[in-house]
């Protein structure tokens, strides 16, 4: 296969960037997009030019790590992460855009490798639950109805890619944050947090820069963990019944904020 | 801002929860005034809209509520405004080069624009009924020994207008786009999501967005080409 990619190159997080284009005509169909982006690089470096840098790690779309917005969308045409996207999604001769995500929230490191940390400090401001430490709990100790520990278990598959963000026009982390409230509001073992830890990723996620949620829905279709938006549904209740109910905390927005 | 409720109403769920609450007291609103338009088609010289029109007007209930109904529409808009400038923002100064359409349904992405065609719509309706039926002069009837202003003429008046009745039917295409997305989306915001109920209110709220738009916009169609 022949393609033309117009891929965003950028120094450094205060350098302006720019799209570059580069013909490639090494493209078989069997490989994945980031095994054509490696091919690229090759070249590049053999050329003496600087490789396009891009985030990746596990390569079996469990990590979250590789991004990539591609020809407008997130993780490219599927719905599914750009390790597991294949070039036969592709046709010959066709033209790629590939940009890094786009949100205030995540700034660009260098070409299409961007700062998600924003999402590991909503993380920390309550994503964890307490627990005592000594011997492991009995397994069944804690009886969880199968439909609950579904509901809880399709949630906790978030992998923290951020394509949410990327997808959604307001830039909004909704459904990210919903994911991590949801999974933890619904088991019993969530519960001793559960309205503190709502009340302070909401705020984290305020503080971070990213927008609000007007229910597009592009989230869920993007989403490579196909996570429904009944979870921000969830996180609104959660939110409303915290705020409503919950004893008064000092406000506490840490990271940037 | 350490006071809950105001952290908790200028939060981003507290500014989505306002924009629902206010949206949905806005589709109440519609249905009642839209009862009230539908007087209009009675072949009666306007007698029935007249009367209904002026009961509207002075009566301290309504009236009450009409205040009530400005203020949530000020609300509804001014957080709108609010709300799309911040959400722009959050993508940054750098937008994306190539975007697709193809995940999400067009309304929902044109709120903003949608409801801005709306507002203008407003402001020009309010200026020629709300404006001259309060501030104005309305040349009055007498039904059975009873003055009445006579809003059905300045409505007459203005629906003869080619260029009103486009202008009133395009709004109201914007309404039902704005309703489309809306309706459903309130629900949502509210956290009301759930297998259960979830089909009828999508069933309801697209029925609603199309169904009341186009009677609303049936009605000077139909004086202006008086059928
Ligand atoms: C009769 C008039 C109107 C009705 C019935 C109405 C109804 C609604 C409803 C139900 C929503 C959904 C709320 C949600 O997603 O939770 C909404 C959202 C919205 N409305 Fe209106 N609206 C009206 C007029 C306006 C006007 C005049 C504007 C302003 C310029 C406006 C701007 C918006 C915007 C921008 C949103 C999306 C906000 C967001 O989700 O963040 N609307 N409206
Ligand atoms: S909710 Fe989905 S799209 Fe968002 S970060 Fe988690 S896995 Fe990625
Ligand atoms: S590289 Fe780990 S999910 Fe794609």
């Amino acid at each position: 296969m022949k393609l033309t990619l117009k891929i965003w190159r950028q120094k450094g997080p205060n350098e302006k960037g720019e799209f570059k284009t580069y013909v490639h005509d090494k493209v078989s169909p069997d490989m994945s997009f980031l095994e054509m982006l490696d091919v690229l690089n090759t070249e590049l470096i053999k050329k003496g030019e600087e490789p396009v840098h891009f985030d990746h790690d596990c390569r079996e779309g469990i990590c979250g790590m590789c991004s990539l917005y591609i020809n407008g969308r997130p993780h490219g045409p599927l719905q599914t992460t750009t390790c597991q996207l294949h070039m036969r999604s592709f046709k010959d001769g066709e033209t790629i855009t590939i940009e890094p995500w786009r949100a205030k929230p995540f700034p660009v490191i260098k070409d299409l490798v961007v700062d998600r940390s924003a999402f590991d400090r909503i993380q920390q401001a309550g994503g964890y639950i307490s627990v005592n430490t000594g011997a492991a709990p009995d397994a069944n100790e804690i009886p969880i109805p199968k439909k609950i520990a579904d509901e809880a278990m399709d949630a906790a598959t978030c992998i923290g890619c951020g394509a949410c963000v990327a997808a959604c026009k307001n830039a909004s982390a909704m459904l990210f944050v919903a994911a991590k409230v949801s999974h933890l509001a619904l088991l019993p073992q969530g519960h001793a947090e559960r309205k503190e830890r709502v009340e302070r990723m909401v705020a984290q996620m305020d503080a971070e820069g990213f927008g609000a949620c007007t229910n597009t829905r592009a989230c869920e279709a993007e989403c490579p963990k196909g996570i429904s938006v009944a979870h921000i549904a969830r996180l609104n209740r959660e939110y409303y019944n915290a705020m409503l109910t919950s004893y008064e905390l000092p406000s506490k927005a840490g990271g940037d904020g | 801002m350490n006071n809950w409720f105001i952290r908790f109403l200028t939060s981003s769920v507290g500014k989505k929860l306002l924009m629902a609450l206010t949206g949905l007291f806005l589709i109440l609103f519609l249905v009642v005034h839209l009862s009230g338009n539908l007087q209009l088609l009675h072949n009666d010289g306007g007698k029935s809209f007249n009367i209904y029109a002026e009961f509207m007007s002075t009566n301290v209930f309504i009236q009450t509520i009409s205040k009530l109904n400005f203020t949530f529409i000020l609300l509804h808009v001014l957080l709108s405004l609010y709300l799309t400038i911040q959400n722009r923002r959050a993508r940054g100064g750098k937008r994306y080069a190539v975007t697709s359409g193809k995940s999400s349904v067009w309304a929902s992405r044109n709120m903003g624009i949608l409801g801005t065609l709306v507002l203008i719509f407003l402001v020009v309706h309010l200026r020629h009924f709300y404006g001259e039926m309060h501030f104005g002069s309305v040349p009055t009837v007498n039904y059975d020994g009873k003055e009445v202003r006579n809003l059905a003429a300045v409505v007459d008046y203005w629906f003869s207008k080619d260029w009103y009745v486009a202008l009133y039917v395009f709004c109201m295409g914007a309404l039902g786009f704005h309703l489309w997305h809306g309706f459903v989306s309130a629900f949502q915001t509210l956290g009301l999501n759930h297998p259960k109920y979830n089909g009828l209110i999508f069933f309801v709220g697209k029925a609603f967005a199309v169904i009341v738009p186009a009677l609303f916009a049936y009605i000077p169609i139909a004086m202006y080409f008086n059928l």
